[in-house]
């Protein structure tokens, strides 16, 4: 199978559509899971009680606001080097939801704060950092929908893209670079893992469920995306899925 | 199980359902941007199909 061939509009259209559903359902069925563990499986928190249980959406959240960006970053790359139309559109399609769950995990963060820390809100540096993260989402959507010429659009927000990259390595290791408010990483490569191991379940199958729905919206974003840039062309009109 | 007890949630019940509700929310409201987004877009493509048809039979009469 030649796997390049996906890299043309006209090729992909049709397989996400057809992956769109397998994404959507194992999902659905992770998160149905994931919660159902992280809220009635996994016990209270010795020193927490029940409100740590924001985890269980706040960690994968934050999560995929970051493996979003990096997977923004590398359609970036392929954008600028190859000039690949489908890597910039692939950009388009994951910025939304890579914002939406930075935002998610930032509001989760700042009501899971308060009952802990005291606060919503401390200028620390893994919370600016994430707050950065929000504003390079959106300054990249501001950006490609401010300039008519969509060839522009794509080159200048690939250039943001990449330059903005270089934010998601300060925000991972900032628990460890500074003195932050933020507690440090429960799981990492070097020191392991501190959760009970019902705890670590729920989180990495919600962690499974956020990935796969970003999967299912992003391609179906993308989807609409083909349509609006090639609605014009033949191949958009011969092809009974895009107009049935 | 005690279902007051569950969603009290140990008194701190505002912000473990404010997150879980946000979450909730915010995936809800894009499924159905996006739904919305590529109906909008297939339409357009109909339309457009429509037009150049119904441009092409008034070239051929």
């Amino acid at each position: 199978m030649n796997l390049f061939k996906y890299s043309a509009p006209s090729s992909f259209y049709p397989l996400a559509g057809k992956l769109v559903p397998w994404f959507g359902t194992l999902a659905f069925v992770a998160a149905v899971i994931g919660l159902y563990l992280g809220l009635f499986v996994a016990p209270e928190d010795f020193q927490q009680g029940e409100v740590y249980r924001i985890i269980f959406i706040h960690v994968p959240t934050a999560w995929m606001a970051m493996f979003i960006y990096l997977l923004m970053a590398g359609y970036a790359v392929l954008a600028l080097v190859y000039q690949t139309r489908l890597s910039a559109m692939m950009m388009e399609a994951l910025a939304p939801t890579g914002a939406m769950f930075t935002a998610i995990a930032l509001w989760t963060g700042a009501l899971w704060g308060k009952p802990t820390w005291g606060t919503y809100w401390a200028w620390d540096a893994r919370m600016t950092s994430t707050l950065i993260l929000l504003f390079l989402y959106v300054g990249y959507i501001a950006l490609v929908n401010a300039i008519e010429d969509k060839k522009r659009a794509d080159k200048a927000g690939a250039l943001l893209v990449l330059v903005g990259s270089v934010n998601v390595p300060i925000i991972y290791f900032s628990v460890k670079w500074w003195n932050t408010l933020h507690q440090g990483a429960s799981i990492s490569v070097s020191q392991g893992n501190k959760m009970a191991a019902i705890m670590l379940a729920s989180m990495a199958i919600m962690a499974f469920a956020c990935w796969m729905y970003s999967m299912a919206v992003a391609f179906c974003r993308v989807r609409a995306i083909i349509l609006e840039r090639e609605g014009q062309s033949q191949w958009v009109k011969s092809i009974k899925e895009a107009v049935s | 199980m005690n279902w007051v007890e569950f969603f009290s949630m140990d008194g701190k019940g505002f912000f473990v359902w404010g997150s879980f509700g946000v979450f909730l929310l915010c995936i809800v409201v894009e499924i159905v941007m996006v739904r919305r987004r590529i109906d909008r877009a297939q339409q357009s493509v109909r339309d457009s199909i429509a037009a150049g048809e119904s441009g092409t039979a008034r070239t051929a009469q």
